[in-house]
């Protein structure tokens, strides 16, 4: 899966097995107990789950759309398989994970409702994070430049972005609502990977928020 | 029976020959009590003390147990994995013990169809009972036991050897601890099957075959093994591989010459490719090979749910296929990786882009270098090897 959207993409990445990950992937890691059993859906090149089967002893698993990060990926012994978040959850029998994590991704699937549907199949929590599109910089641009927001955070066009279902933090919170999911923790993150909030439902949140992180169960 | 007592005319082949099924005979699908028998097979490496550092190869339909040697006993040539096997490559021969036997039915050494029948004291032809993949594993079964090894480290092959890496782990999970089906599938397709079915047709309509009896005649037909040979070798090429080689050069001439002569390089080629196979394998073999591929279906006994095969297998799998082979799609890699994801496995699947077709995993890629180095590397951290 293609990791479009983060604070971090513009930097180089960290060495293979280096301890320190990007910022949002160390808090979604910190969201993660040691000796669960964890699949990372779009796990690209592996750094997510390299670490947590490193420094967590989980039993992880990875699901990546391209082939460059599957390769990657098994090359650095992590078992990561080729496949999409939108076509293949539905071969995982109930219940296999603790955790299912979708970072950075819903935004690219077809139909996030049932993959957010299949995470919490699959997996006893889901973590999910994404970029947030009612940001002020995407508000202004829409506002003021009537033009789809572009910016580092969101760097490529509408026309060749991956990104086919943006959503705000508000978006997402009426979403779980309405499937009845249980936000058991959110947090708000500005462009360094820092909190802006623990209220993931206040308005200031989902202005300044640059991307949010939530831990879903049933 | 020793095999290589009954070789009559030529030396016994080097390597490894063992006596296996003198008392528990080896029960094959077919429900035919067979034995004694004999397994070639071959050794690089040294077993550990803990007897933790196996890892046994599975050779592909025409291949053979001389997977790493310098210089294989008939072709000359070097052993067909050499790129993969031996001291310091991917397996690695300074740290695992690597074990390749030839399969039952074949003709390298161990007992396949052009071996004596004791009771009868000639060559069984078609009186050789017909073999599967499964047999082929629980004489490999055998043979593993008799090494004293309980726990394999990992079982690796491709194509026919695919077959056989998961048949070992649908039938002895308990004993692998990692496997690597390459370019394979859990069943063999209704193509690959037409095509095995032209090979032997084209074996069985040269008048040299005997109706099978051609050692007892004094023949070998080799025309028609030859012909079974150029087809198969066309489907484990690709269009574009085979356009890159040859193209529509002509072979040693300036033009066309109006006639049925090998005008073309590729067919001066695949003329080749078929005689110096004649050179190497039985016919019967060929049938019989074939055959135990041709019936290889993992999932029949579960009426299609492949899943249900690997209840409960804690292996970890490498499932790897080239993206321009059609003997073996990269779709039918997916189908066994989704049932062994359906089954809880541990499971990578990883598809490499080539041209060079199913051939592809005898060849230097190096992306499916990187890959399998870095699962079978994996997996030896995870069972603690040194």
């Amino acid at each position: 899966m293609t990791n479009t959207v983060s604070n971090a993409a513009g930097n180089p990445s960290l060495p293979a097995h280096s301890d320190r990950i990007r910022v949002d992937l160390q808090l979604i890691a910190d969201m993660v107990e040691p000796g669960t059993r964890v699949l990372d859906i779009g796990c690209s090149d592996g750094e997510l789950l390299g670490y947590l089967t490193r420094t967590k002893n989980v039993d992880g698993r990875g699901l990546e759309l391209s082939n460059e990060g599957v390769r990657n990926c098994v090359a650095q012994g992590l078992p990561v398989m080729q496949g999409d978040a939108d076509r293949d959850l539905g071969d995982y029998p109930d219940g296999a994970f603790d955790y299912a994590i979708l970072s950075q991704t819903l935004q690219a699937t077809h139909r996030p409702k049932e993959v957010l549907s299949e995470l919490l199949r699959i997996g006893n929590k889901a973590i999910v994070s994404f970029p947030n599109f009612g940001h002020w910089r995407a508000r202004f641009d829409l506002m003021f430049r009537g033009r789809m927001p572009q910016n580092p955070n969101l760097p490529i066009m509408w026309y060749e972005t991956p990104n086919i279902h943006f959503c705000t933090v508000r978006d997402f919170v009426a979403l779980c609502n309405e499937m009845n999911l249980k936000i058991e923790r959110s947090m708000v993150l500005n462009e360094s990977g820092s909190r802006v909030s623990m209220d993931s439902h206040s308005g200031f949140a989902n202005f300044f928020g640059n991307q949010a992180l939530f831990m879903l169960s049933k | 029976m020793n095999t290589a007592l009954n070789k009559d005319k030529r030396p016994p082949l080097p390597g490894h020959h063992m006596v296996l099924g003198e008392t528990d005979k080896l029960r094959l699908d077919s429900g035919v009590e067979f034995g004694p028998f004999t397994l070639a097979y071959q050794t690089y490496g040294e077993l550990n003390a803990e007897k933790s550092n196996a890892i046994l190869v599975c050779h592909a339909l025409t291949g053979d147990q001389y997977v790493a040697d310098d210089v294989h006993p008939i072709t000359g040539k070097e052993g067909w994995w050499r790129e993969i096997v031996g001291p310091g490559k991917i397996i690695d021969t300074d740290k695992y013990f690597v074990i390749c036997s030839n399969v039952i039915g074949g003709c390298l050494g161990s007992t396949g169809p052009k071996d004596i029948n004791p009771e009868t004291g000639k060559p069984w032809g078609l009186d050789f009972p017909v073999i599967t993949i499964a047999d082929m594993v629980r004489a490999q079964t055998m043979l593993i036991d008799a090494l004293g090894i309980d726990t394999l480290f990992a079982v690796i092959g491709g194509s026919m050897g695919g077959m056989q890496v998961l048949e070992w782990c649908k039938s002895y999970p308990e004993r692998v601890f990692a496997a690597a089906p390459i370019a394979t599938s859990f069943r063999h397709s209704a193509q690959n099957i037409a095509f095995h079915e032209v090979g032997r047709q084209a074996v069985m309509a040269d008048p040299d075959w005997c109706g099978g009896n051609y050692l007892l005649e004094g023949k070998k037909p080799a025309r028609g093994l030859a012909v079974a040979r150029m087809t198969a070798h066309i489907t484990y090429l690709s269009q574009p591989a085979l356009h890159r080689k040859f193209g529509r050069k002509l072979q040693n001439r300036g033009a066309i010459t109006y006639s049925f002569d090998h005008d073309f390089q590729v067919e001066s080629y695949l003329r080749h490719q078929g005689k110096s196979f004649v050179d190497r394998f039985d016919a019967n073999s060929y049938l019989y090979i074939t055959r135990a591929m041709d019936y290889f279906d993992l999932s029949m006994e579960y009426d299609g749910r492949l899943a249900e095969a690997f209840t409960g297998c804690k292996t970890r799998f490498c499932v790897i296929s080239f993206s321009s082979d059609w003997c073996f799609t990269t779709a039918e890699s997916r189908t066994l990786a989704h049932a062994l994801n359906a089954a809880s496995c541990n499971v990578s699947c990883v598809e490499i882009e080539s041209d060079k077709g199913h051939d592809a995993f005898l060849l230097d890629e190096p992306d499916f270098h990187m890959v399998l180095s870095g699962f079978i590397d994996g997996a030896a951290e995870s069972r603690g090897l040194k």
